[in-house]
């Protein structure tokens, strides 16, 4: 049983939650998933980053974005509550090392698990420029945070509500062509990585992605998460979730992340009634 | 011989269809009985030899015949811990029933006395009446021993270990314990209660499971000796990572593994979306490619979702298939279309990358090849389309390189598969291997046979330690 610790809503869809798991905060290491599982019986199981670990406390962070059911359940979780399950840490960790400049660009959601990783890009002597952007102000999430590593930031949104108005892509190619950064982090919506990749390929700059392909063992058993890569199919739990963005076939990958849609659009739409009771719930009670 | 065979009473293919209960419904006492009737107590019981843990049959039989089916049970479970699993999914045919005498006379195989049937008869029998058969458990020797996974190898390491007195903990990757007999085989073949019967006697035994544990990321396997104290461990970590054809087009939507599609119905439940979560993958025409028991766990269950046309592609003919004959007349009784000696060239999608249609190659059998069976020889030009939206392939599994690659100084084979002696023992010190993570792919009563003997090894070791 993983008891949540903590619970705080950063922006309309996104939450953060600390959980007790201790095994998990012990092993950890920035750029490695858990996987969860609300229910035992009836639950599905959902990858989600490890934000951030405390092995004293024995607890994990995890920042997720409410999209579709089973997100949405969590984020209808208290503190005290428990998810049943929660296996971890999985796949590979970043490989972390000092190569000079490096650029981390997050978008949405995808700030949460880049954090950790530019945390660790920072501590092991690199020059971190960071680059987050979001649709719109509401989306922005860890500011704060990301202002504390990094030793260039830039914020941008699509609509100019805050920061820059602009696609995280623009920055990104002004620094490759101005600060020669020796290797790019881009996590976020695999559209995103897609045109981050492209935008730094003609500068031949290394760029890492981090995949968030559908899952649901985790361990490498079911191939449900494989993705081409370089013209090789690699299984995103055990071989990634990090991969050379250069090489990873995105159009196929974004092609399989709806494979089941029908089904989620139905759940979906169930979701968003049931937060809405929620919050009418809240307000009536305050 | 003149009594006739029992045929088991099944629930009709029209019916069963359209729902994920067990077919075959099991004998009768007095079915049971009269099958057992059939066996001639041979003096050399050639069917022993046929049985991978060797239960000596002829005498299980006989309390059967006898109507003592507390006494039976109790002879089968000298040699095997999981009868009423093992006798419902063993490939009896191959194994034990192979070398019926009876069979033998009757010149056919299917026609021997059906070993299995009764076995898995008393053990139901005595499941039913609430009999509890809780082991023995020697006093605590204060000896630590870690078993890495749940599956048939090691569910028997566990049961073996306790036994002699050690501290058991098992650790499983998956939310629930059983390995494939929960993720893999599915409901109508072997009711998930059963499996869970047999985990609950673990724990009243006083075996520690532990879920949600993948070792060589949750934990090390050295650190588990070294840090956390453990005096052994046995993996029985199975073979779970799924092969794929590398064809053009197996990454197209639609295109999943047996393991992905068995997994999202039977142990996520997906078969019943009106509780579960996880959505299972919508298919009206069904290609399966392979013709394995995996094949036909695959093809029956997309019947049970609802599929309209279900196809078994498969490179050879029916009797090269591996999967069980019983498996197979299920099969084919449910409306699953056997296409033989075809084998997939490419799989085509739509312009939104979804699955549309396989083609396959038409073959023709060649030359005997170093196994002695005829080898399978594409005819050039027999292209030809078939209309589908799903492919599951179900070519096998290979050994899961984790616990390789996190552990050093465990050696493997070429195929990826722990090296272990006859005691099960591997290259490192205090650490046994057995079932499909040694045999590749293999069966349950295999898995079963080879966690017992790394179980003996294991408690001599132990015994031998000061
Ligand atoms: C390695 C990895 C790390 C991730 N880290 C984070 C994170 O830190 N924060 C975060 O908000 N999200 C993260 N994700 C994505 C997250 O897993 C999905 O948003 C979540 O599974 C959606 O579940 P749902 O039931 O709420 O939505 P659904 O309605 O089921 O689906 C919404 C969308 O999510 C994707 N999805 C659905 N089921 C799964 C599944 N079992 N596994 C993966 N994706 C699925 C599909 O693309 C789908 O279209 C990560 C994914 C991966 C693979
Ligand atoms: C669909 C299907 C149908 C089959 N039908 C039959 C049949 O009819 N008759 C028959 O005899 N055989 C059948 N088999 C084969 C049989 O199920 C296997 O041979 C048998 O289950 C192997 O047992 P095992 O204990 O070695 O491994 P498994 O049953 O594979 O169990 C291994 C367990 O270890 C866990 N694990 C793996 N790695 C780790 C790790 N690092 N840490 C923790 N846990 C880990 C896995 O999650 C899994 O639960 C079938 C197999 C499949 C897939
Ligand atoms: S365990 Fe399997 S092989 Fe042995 S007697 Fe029973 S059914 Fe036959
Ligand atoms: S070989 Fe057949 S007939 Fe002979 S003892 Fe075995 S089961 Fe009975
Ligand atoms: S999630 Fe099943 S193999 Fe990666």
């Amino acid at each position: 049983m993983n008891k949540i610790l903590e619970k705080r809503q950063l922006s309309e869809e996104v939450f953060r939650m600390k959980i007790e798991a201790p095994l998990i905060a012990r092993e950890r290491k920035p750029g490695q998933f858990v996987i969860i599982q609300k229910d035992t019986n009836y639950g599905e199981r959902i990858p989600l980053t490890i934000a951030d670990a405390d092995p004293d406390e024995g607890s994990i962070t995890i920042i997720f974005q409410t999209v579709g059911k089973t997100t949405h359940e969590m984020a209808l979780s208290n503190v005290g509550d428990s998810f049943e399950n929660v296996l971890g840490p999985l796949g590979q960790p970043t490989h972390i090392e000092k190569v000079g400049t490096v650029v981390c660009v997050g978008g949405g959601i995808g700030v949460a698990p880049l954090h950790p990783i530019a945390q660790a890009m920072k501590a092991a002597g690199n020059h971190v420029i960071i680059i987050m952007g979001a649709r719109n102000r509401e989306l922005i999430i860890m500011e704060n945070e990301m202002k504390a590593i990094a030793d260039e930031l830039v914020v941008c949104t699509d609509d100019g509500s805050y920061g820059r108005k602009a696609l995280v892509t623009e920055p990104l190619k002004e620094y490759c062509e101005s600060s020669n950064p020796a290797m790019a982090v881009a996590i976020g919506p695999p559209i995103m990585m897609k045109f981050c990749a492209e935008t730094t390929r003609p500068y031949g700059v290394k760029t890492i992605v981090s995949l968030n392909t559908i899952m649901v063992d985790g361990t490498g058993m079911c191939g449900g998460c494989r993705v081409t890569v370089g013209g090789e199919t690699k299984f995103v739990c055990v071989d990634g979730p990090e991969f050379d963005g250069h090489l990873v076939d995105f159009d196929n990958m974004m092609l399989r992340l709806g494979a089941f849609k029908e089904r989620e659009q139905e759940d979906h739409h169930q979701c968003h009634l049931d937060m809405e009771i929620a919050k009418k719930k809240r307000g009536a009670l305050r | 011989l003149a009594i006739p065979c029992q045929d088991m009473p099944s629930q009709e293919p029209s019916v069963r269809i359209h729902n994920m209960a067990e077919v075959a419904v099991g004998y009768s006492g007095e079915q049971a009985r009269v099958e057992a009737s059939r066996c001639l107590q041979c003096k050399n019981a050639p069917c022993v030899k046929g049985c991978p843990v060797s239960i000596d049959i002829p005498r299980f039989i006989k309390a059967a015949e006898e109507g003592r089916f507390g006494d039976s049970l109790a002879v089968i479970r000298e040699s095997s811990l999981l009868p009423s699993i093992c006798g419902r999914v063993c490939p009896q045919e191959s194994q034990c029933q192979e070398h019926c005498t009876v069979g033998k006379s009757l010149k056919d195989v299917n026609r021997a006395v059906s070993i299995g049937r009764i076995e898995r008869f008393v053990a139901d029998y005595e499941r039913a009446k609430g009999t509890k058969n809780i082991p023995q458990v020697a006093p605590s020797t204060g000896k630590k021993v870690a078993i890495i996974g749940s599956g048939p190898a090691g569910i028997t390491a566990a049961a073996d270990i306790r036994k002699a007195g050690h501290d058991v903990t098992v650790f499983e990757a998956f939310h629930k314990p059983g390995g494939v007999l929960v993720y893999g085989i599915p409901e109508f073949r072997l009711p998930k209660s059963i499996v869970e019967e047999e985990i609950h006697t673990l724990e009243e035994m006083g075996v520690d499971i532990e879920p949600n544990f993948l070792v060589g990321r949750t934990r090390k396997l050295k650190d588990l000796i070294d840090k956390d104290g453990f005096d052994a461990v046995f993996i029985g970590s199975g073979a779970g990572l799924p092969k794929f054809m590398h064809i053009e087009g197996e990454n197209l939507v639609g295109v999943l593994s047996a393991n992905e599609y068995l997994t999202r119905s039977n142990l996520m439940k997906a078969y019943d979306p009106e509780h579960a979560a996880t959505p299972t993958y919508k298919s009206r025409r069904v290609a399966v490619l392979g013709g394995g028991n995996v094949a036909m766990d695959a093809a029956r269950t997309a019947i049970r979702l609802g599929a309209e046309k279900v196809y078994i592609v498969y490179r050879r003919t029916e009797v090269e298939m591996p999967a069980r004959v019983e498996e197979v007349g299920h099969a084919k009784e449910e409306g699953v279309e056997f296409l033989l000696l075809r084998n997939p060239k490419r799989i085509l999608g739509d312009e939104k990358g979804r699955v549309r249609a396989l083609e396959v190659l038409s073959y023709e059998l060649g030359e005997p090849d170093e196994s002695g069976r005829r080898r399978p020889v594409p005819i050039e030009g027999s292209e030809s389309i078939l209309d589908v939206d799903t492919v599951i392939v179900s070519i096998g599994n290979d050994s899961n390189p984790l616990l390789k690659q996190t552990t050093e100084g465990l050696e493997t084979n070429k195929w990826g598969n722990i090296i272990a002696d006859e005691d099960g023992k591997t290259s490192m010190d205090r650490v046994y291997a057995g079932g499909d993570i040694v045999l590749g792919a293999a069966t349950v009563i295999l898995a079963m046979g080879q966690g017992r003997k790394a179980a003996a090894a294991i408690n001599r070791m132990l015994a031998e330690d000061v």
